[in-house]
């Protein structure tokens, strides 16, 4: 089980260079949006033509611009979930699954019964989909995809049009039926929770390239970048300069900042997440930030509080129901504790 | 009223025919060449489009009768077409029931390839591109997912394809001519019992078209209606 893909294409607002090379079962890759992941998905499909490059896929030869070798979409046997299902609006459920069946009319029905109990479709095999739910239509666009055995799984953007509760459930739903999935299965998304969930390697694009790639977990942990921390969900940000290995001044905060870890010599940039800060009440100590107050925003199970630091820079912190009931009794800290194990260096 | 029954009684069916079956020709010629066209086109690169989109709604947008003068010089059987085709096939298209299907076809085809075309349009790109990714090919994908997923684009250019074509005078009078019992439709019926000035016959025929133009539309919406239903649209 191996993927390699190395695709180059100018497109209207930047020059997609994309390549990496990958034996994870789960790949992710994140993204703001227009910066060329769904580009490279559509083209591992066969949906659009890179310019130059290569894709190889489990030893198979999709494209290869000097070899002169481009395979139709029909033949890459690649799976390809759309953001909006795709299904085909004037066909039923078992019509939509049999779709790209070649099989004897015998064998398409076996193997359509097969996939509706799979995929919980049992009693909507007559259905059209615009008679669906948004979970039925994916469970059928599943089913359909599957039907048709492909090596690769290509999911685009599959939850970012659903709400929040039915977004959350339909991802739980989507890595249970993956399960049992042999193949290689790549999730392209803006949204760093999905990917977190979802897959094992991440690869991160900014502008068109591939910035950041690796194991998910360690990425998160490490983002490198200040553009994957951000898309990691990373809130705050400052310029830093080192001044010696344990010591960086972070400009924008105005503090300098005291770590007994290494700091990486191309360090640019120290990124700090929300909720990674501490309240501290009294005296001020080694790596504490004073603030003042800019506004807050309650959300259902947590608050935020914007706040400006010393040189103006503003500061998103983010704290949980019960530090938020802490901080109503208590008033606000005078300070803000860094946590030196939170912090992220950033080239 | 004694009258009127008289005529009636009296009355050569024979226009009503040779407009159904022309009508009927026609509107089959006009589905398969317009669809066809439609997909031609939708395909082509922009200026490859405009060209040849300018030249199928052409037919549409000219005068019948000088789109009937255009097609007289091409199969008059005094150039070099119409010669081909009356010695190769022993086809005789000026002042024959063929030209009554011609002409008509030629007129109302850009009804149906537009009302193709602006329905294939609107399809979401996301659906071809999945049928091909599920490995269907493109002659399936056509008929299977953008054919049925147009339908009601295409049904409505289908009713008036036939309405034109059922209907179709100017081009019809000059390539055909007015041949009773043979190419004499209803249109050139209605003109010509006009000219002598028998009104009643003239009513009568109208009251005749009237009723067809309404069934076809009735059956048709009732056809789609029933088809669309259950199909997401706003």
């Amino acid at each position: 089980m191996s993927i390699s893909v190395e695709i180059h294409k100018k497109l209207d607002a930047f020059n997609l260079d994309v390549s990496f090379c990958s034996a994870s079962r789960r790949i992710g890759i994140l993204g703001a949006s227009g910066c060329g992941k769904s580009m490279t998905l559509k083209s591992i499909a066969g949906i659009e033509t890179p310019d130059d490059g290569k894709i190889t896929v489990e030893g198979r030869t999709f494209f290869d611009k000097k070899k002169k070798v481009n395979l139709k979409p029909q033949k890459r046997n690649v799976g390809y979930l759309f953001q909006n299902y795709a299904l085909f609006p004037t066909m039923t459920v078992e019509k939509n699954i049999a779709a790209g069946l070649k099989g004897s009319r015998q064998e398409n029905a076996e193997r359509v019964r097969r996939m509706v109990e799979k995929f919980q479709l049992g009693g909507l095999e007559k259905r059209l989909p615009g008679q669906l739910s948004g979970g039925q239509q994916q469970r059928a666009a599943l089913a359909r995809i599957m039907a048709y055995e492909p090596d690769v799984i290509l999911l685009d953007e599959p939850f970012s049009a659903l709400d929040m509760y039915l977004k959350d459930q339909l991802q739980r739903e989507l890595i249970e039926m993956l399960k049992d999935y042999e193949g290689t299965v790549i999730l392209v998304s803006h949204n760093r929770d999905e990917v977190y969930r979802f897959s094992e390697e991440l690869l991160i694009i900014d502008q068109g390239r591939i910035t950041v790639s690796g194991k998910t977990g360690q990425i998160f942990r490490n983002p490198e970048t200040k553009e994957a921390a951000r898309l990691t969900g990373c809130k705050n940000f400052s310029r830093a300069v080192r001044i010696d290995a344990h010591t960086l001044k972070a400009e924008d905060w105005g503090i300098t900042l005291d770590v007994s870890r290494e700091i990486p010599e191309d360090t640019a940039c120290i990124g700090y997440r929300a909720h990674d800060f501490i309240p501290v009440w009294g005296e001020r100590g080694r790596n504490m930030i004073r603030f003042r107050l800019e506004s807050t925003a309650s959300l259902p199970f947590e608050k935020n509080y914007y706040i400006k630091a010393e040189n103006g820079e503003v500061i998103c912190w983010f704290v949980q129901r019960e530090t938020a009931a802490l901080l109503d009794e208590k008033g606000l800290p005078d300070y803000l504790a860094l946590d030196e194990d939170a912090l992220l260096f950033l080239r | 009223m004694e009258e009127m029954m008289q005529i009636i009684r009296e009355l050569d069916w024979s226009p009503l025919f040779i407009s159904l079956k022309t009508g009927t020709a026609a509107t089959v010629i006009s589905f398969f060449l317009g669809i066809f066209a439609a997909r031609k086109v939708v395909k082509a690169s922009p200026g490859k489009k405009a060209v040849i989109d300018g030249i199928l709604t052409l037919p549409m947008v000219l005068p019948p009768t000088a789109a009937g003068f255009f097609l007289l010089l091409l199969f008059s059987r005094r150039r070099p077409l119409g010669e081909f085709l009356f010695d190769e096939f022993g086809f005789k298209v000026v002042q024959t029931w063929l030209g009554c299907v011609i002409a008509a076809t030629v007129i109302a085809f850009p009804l149906m390839y537009r009302n193709a075309r602006a329905a294939m349009e609107q399809i979401d790109a996301n659906l071809v591109y999945a049928a091909r990714t599920l490995g269907m090919s493109e002659m399936k994908i056509f008929w299977k997912v953008i054919v049925p997923t147009a339908g009601p684009g295409i049904a409505s250019g289908t009713i008036l394809t036939f309405a034109r074509a059922l209907g179709e005078y100017g081009a019809t009078s000059m390539l055909a001519g007015n041949i009773p019992g043979k190419t004499g439709t209803i249109s050139q019926k209605i003109a010509m019992v006009i000219q002598d000035g028998d009104y009643l016959t003239a009513g009568i025929w109208v009251a005749i078209v009237l009723a067809i133009a309404f069934l076809v539309i009735f059956l048709m919406n009732l056809i789609s209606g029933k088809k669309m239903k259950n199909i997401g649209r706003w």
